[in-house]
């Protein structure tokens, strides 16, 4: 019955978004006032209709109703409550539902929120919002429907996968979905310019919050998902540059490619066709994102059970929604050429340099990811691994740390690059000071860590420096802006630490036996039977101590749930302001209970992701700063420009 | 040339250069960093490259797998149900592997004929079968109903 009623809603969701896509954008090119302000009250209502549709599913999970094919897939009678309402979207259909759901508050968010748009562009924006929705909920409707009846329903439900039975799994997706579909409104910004054929700076400035705020999410929903990989997947990693992770990476290096250009285009007359390319391409790489991990046609880890169908559905939506929006861009950009002249010796100039050195990131790494696909096609399997990615990475990410500083220190408009070099000098020899004293205190780094240390000092210093000298009241751009790149400095640290003086060891111990790893010794006590919740567990012992000191028994376990025949390694983390010690069970050796057992110290991993952290804070205090404030700067802009005759 | 017009020059020529050295870094590390995934049946009819690593998928075969006593060292047969490769690892295994289930190892291929993989690789869902194990049963179906067609008509 309850089911029943979701269907209808959601049918009812599609067709509110087949109306929302027509008739603003019909009333826009009419002319017609009263059709383009049906846009407001067609989002607000879509956005109740799915949210409704979705608090159906997730009743339908905590009332246990095993006659609907998705919640016996992934529930069971055992399943606590909390996991009951996050297994909803713990599979495909439910988290499509979420993703067209988050897409639905955001349009209604945009709806709100756009009061210094004008009705004609207001219109347009919402209905290209509108036609990305339709696209996303007939997916949901037609190649992923999780209201699918099962008639006789079975008495207890398949259960939901373990590994996401866990908190990092409940926030990770949504925090996800809220960058990725929020990537959508700059998007649709993009689109209804190009089809109003201008651009203006106070659209950009708008435009520009958007993306800050997707760029948050997305930010941190990378970051629970790189933590909840690293203590739930029982390997220790952070990062694997697995295709499903790259889907949520790229977004986020174009965005970061975007939000930079934005900060020029929102200024003065310059990069505007730029600026709206790179919004394209952004959510374009949302979709691929959301093509890769649904299809199955990449071997990945994450990979789920495949559908042929729901492959080429999406790849379908990205062929229209990319397809489309570069075709009007094509036609369209000549009229959003810009007007400024930018000078060489300026921060436009590293600021387009920065999105370059982005974008050329973006791609290498999707060419990496896509390569298995294409070779695939002509017949041959190969894998592109670690080593590649890490190597391109590390490699384009240089310029990136060398050139930042200089970014942040020159001035807008016109300024002296050797004004600028000479004032960054003093931090370079504090960074390389910096750096021998990192490479002494760890006795040894090698070459990428040694790279790493110094551009984390190097940008850590220079923007330390910059707040220091910063002439008046600091404001909220300006604050947002250091705590970003700080955050970088930060997060470049923890990674170059980690990813070059972590110890790992596999040992097999037997009860009593004690080994010792990094300086720490690791003493084994056996291994119990315990019962928890909806799960049974082998429960590891280990003493772990430093010269005779305790200093923490771990408990890894390994993990059996009723339903699943394989177990599922739970590892356990001292975790630390310097390093993690980290520890998980392999399987039983012998009868005489010894075990194969994983040991890691992880040193500044924490680091990383606090750097990433800050990243987002900064993304979110630069919203704070005030409108009228930029505006008045713009006037001021506009003055200098003319007065420097650029 | 105007000095604007030097600059731009100037410019382009700075792209131009960081573009084709990206394009040479790019090309370098991808030459060296592709790994081929190869089949049982293929490592039997040595085609595989040597000296570096690849990866070696198919069936875990049943009753084939056992420890070293008192090592974290395991041996098993990886299997295409036409060619047998007999593989070689030290470390702990992944949860979700098991005989007579589909597994994608990676190493390198030694002279007596023995993988020696450095990972074994892992998977989330049971029900899924790594593309590329699923791959090489394929064709391992297909050499054995070639070879029985080949017997009929002797």
């Amino acid at each position: 019955m309850l089911a029943a009623i979701g269907q209808f809603l959601l049918i009812l969701s599609l067709v509110t978004a087949v109306v929302l896509m027509l008739v603003p954008m019909t009333g826009y090119f009419k002319n017609n006032d009263s059709m383009m302000r049906t846009g407001r009250p067609l989002s607000y209502l879509l956005f109740i209709l799915t949210f409704a549709t979705f608090v159906i599913l997730v009743s339908l999970f905590v009332m246990q109703d095993f006659s609907v094919t998705y919640v016996w897939q992934h529930s069971s009678l055992e399943l606590p409550l909390r996991y009951r309402i996050t297994a909803t979207w713990g599979a495909h259909e439910g988290s499509v539902l979420m993703w067209v759901t988050v897409q639905a508050l955001w349009i209604a968010a945009v709806a709100r929120y756009s009061r210094s748009l004008s009705l004609s562009q207001v219109s347009r924006v919402l209905s290209v919002l509108g036609i990305i929705a339709t696209g996303f909920l007939a997916f949901v409707l037609f190649a992923s429907n999780p209201f699918e009846i099962t008639n006789p329903a079975p008495l207890d439900g398949r259960d939901l996968n373990p590994l996401l039975q866990d908190f990092g799994m409940i926030m990770h997706p949504p925090l996800l979905y809220f960058g990725y579909v929020g990537l959508s409104v700059a998007f649709a910004l993009a689109v209804a310019a190009l089809i109003g054929g201008q651009i203006d700076e106070k659209w950009i400035r708008w435009s520009r919050r958007w993306t800050n705020i997707a760029w948050a999410f997305l930010t941190i929903g990378i970051i629970l998902g790189s933590w909840w990989a690293y203590y739930e997947l029982g390997w220790g990693g952070w990062w694997f540059w697995d295709p499903v992770e790259n889907a949520s990476f790229l977004p986020w290096l174009a965005a970061t490619a975007l939000i930079h250009v934005q900060a020029v285009s929102e200024r003065k007359n310059a990069f505007r066709g730029w600026t709206v390319l790179l919004a394209i391409i952004a959510f374009s790489l949302c979709v691929l994102g959301t093509f890769l991990v649904r299809s199955g046609s990449i071997t990945s880890v994450h990979s789920f059970a495949a559908d042929p169908f729901r492959g080429v559905f999406i790849l379908v939506l990205l062929g229209l929604y990319a397809g489309g929006a570069l075709t009007l861009y094509a036609l369209r950009v000549n009229q959003l050429r810009s007007r400024d002249a930018i000078n060489l010796e300026s921060k436009e100039t590293l600021l387009l340099a920065n999105s370059l050195i982005f974008i050329t990131a973006t791609f290498t790494i999707l060419l990496g990811t896509l390569f298995p696909m294409i070779f695939d096609a002509m017949g041959k399997k190969i894998s592109v691994g670690e080593p590649y990615f890490g190597l391109m990475f590390f490699l384009l990410m240089i310029p990136m740390a060398v050139l930042l500083p200089l970014g942040t220190q020159l001035r807008w408009h016109k300024d002296k690059m050797t004004s600028a070099i000479r004032a960054l000098v003093p931090h370079f020899f504090i960074a390389a000071a910096l750096t021998v004293a990192a490479y002494l205190f760890f006795a040894g780094l090698n070459l990428r860590a040694t790279a790493g240390v110094f551009g984390g000092f190097w940008i850590a210093s220079t923007s330390i420096g910059q707040i220091i000298k910063f002439p008046g009241k600091p404001n909220a751009g300006f604050v947002g802006m250091s705590v970003a790149h700080l955050g970088v400095a930060v997060f470049l640290f923890g990674m170059s630490l980690t990813e070059h003086k972590d110890t790992e060891k596999d040992v097999l111990l037997k009860p009593g036996q004690t080994t010792s790893v990094g300086g720490y010794e690791f003493t084994f006590n056996g291994v119990e039977q315990v019962a928890v919740e909806n799960y049974q567990a082998q429960q590891g012992s280990i003493q772990v101590s430093k010269e005779g000191k305790d200093l923490v028994e771990l408990h890894p376990q390994k993990r059996v749930y009723p339903k699943q025949p394989q177990p599922m390694t739970e590892a356990d983390i001292y975790p630390g302001f310097t390093k993690d010690i980290y520890v998980s069970l392999g399987e039983k050796i012998n009868e005489q209970g010894a075990w194969a057992v994983r040991i890691y110290i992880k040193p500044f991993i924490r680091w990383m992701w606090f750097g990433g952290l800050m990243m987002m804070a900064g993304a979110v205090i630069a919203l704070f700063s005030k409108r009228s404030k930029r505006q008045e700067q713009q006037q001021v802009d506009q003055v200098m420009q003319q007065r420097l005759g650029l | 040339m105007t000095p604007t017009r030097k600059k731009r020059l100037l410019l382009v020529l700075m792209v131009a250069l960081g573009v084709s050295i990206a394009v040479a870094i790019f090309l370098t590390a991808f030459k060296e960093n592709i790994m081929f995934f190869k089949s049982p049946t293929e490592v039997v009819a040595q085609d595989y490259p040597t000296n570096r690593s690849f990866r070696l998928g198919g069936m875990v075969k049943a009753g084939s797998m056992h420890r070293v006593p008192d090592t974290l060292k395991v041996q098993f047969v990886v299997t295409d149900y036409a060619d047998d490769v007999k593989v070689e690892f030290e470390g702990i295994l992944p949860d979700l592997f098991r005989e007579g289930q589909g597994v994608v190892t990676i190493g390198q291929m030694t002279d007596n004929g023995l993988f020696i993989a450095e990972e074994v690789l892992a998977k989330h869902d049971e029900n899924y079968m790594p593309p590329e194990a699923a791959d090489a049963l394929e064709k391992g179906q297909l050499k054995m109903s070639d070879n029985y067609n080949n017997k009929d008509s002797e």
